[in-house]
């Protein structure tokens, strides 16, 4: 059951990609190299993690020249506040149970 | 409640199901069937009859307001000191039944309340709120 929320959770469950996400909302946009100097992990790793984020909808990239500039989209936080969209998640996933148990009460 | 329609909220998840009305209302009102796919709770299709619904995450207070077998079924759905309507409707069509969930009642102020009741991720959006507003 995928939804906006789960993503957001997990995204964001990791400490390493918090902080990233973090300092971009601090300090505004920054490139990749930036980030890894303060990250204490590979560039590698710090650009796996911000593909990450970006498929959560968190930051935006931006590519000029070789490097690509990361910068926060705060507003991809809204589902983690937006109640409507979290109880509309959590009853599309009990219709799903629904439609299981359906099934099997037909056995 | 009072309030207007437009002070409101609702969520609304509809769907088409391949059975007819009687199987469906049959999985909404039988604990022991709204078991596998909602919660544990001492349900009764009884008007005024008050219940628990029970989950690893917490409990949900509930009061039945109506119930109409094979059509609609209502209840009070209070939960993390917030209360709502949830509203089940059975419509059968030519290849089963158009089932209905409306949860209405929600006030947009009662919503900070929800959002702050949020176990561990209270503290996380805390800080990350103090962030973003650095940021600004």
């Amino acid at each position: 059951m995928p939804n906006p929320q789960d993503l957001l959770f997990r995204t964001l469950a990791d400490p390493t990609r918090r902080t990233l996400f973090e300092r971009l909302c601090r300090d505004g946009e920054q490139t990749v190299g930036a980030l890894t100097a303060q990250a204490g992990i590979s560039q590698p790793a710090v650009s796996k993690h911000l593909a990450v984020l970006k498929q959560a909808g968190l930051v935006l990239g931006r590519h000029q020249g070789r490097e690509t500039h990361y910068s926060a989209l705060p507003g991809g936080l809204a589902p983690l506040a937006d109640w409507t969209s979290r109880m509309t998640a959590f009853w599309q996933g009990r219709f799903d149970h629904l439609e299981d148990l359906l099934k099997r009460m037909d056995q | 409640m009072n309030e207007t329609p437009a002070a409101t909220r609702s969520v609304v998840v509809e769907r088409e199901m391949p059975h007819p009305p009687e199987k469906l209302w049959r999985a909404l009102t039988q604990p022991h069937l709204i078991e596998e796919w909602l919660m544990k709770g001492d349900f009764k299709p009884v008007v005024g009859h008050r219940f628990d619904f029970r989950a690893d995450w917490g409990a949900v207070d509930c009061r039945i307001l109506a119930v109409e077998p094979n059509r609609t079924l209502s209840y009070t759905w209070s939960a993390y000191g917030l209360e709502s309507v949830v509203t089940w409707t059975l419509t059968p069509t030519r290849t089963g039944t158009r089932l209905r969930m409306e949860q209405s009642g929600f006030r947009p102020d009662q919503q900070q309340a929800y959002h702050g009741a949020q176990a561990g991720w209270q503290r996380f959006i805390a800080a990350l709120e103090q962030v973003l507003a650095r940021a600004e």
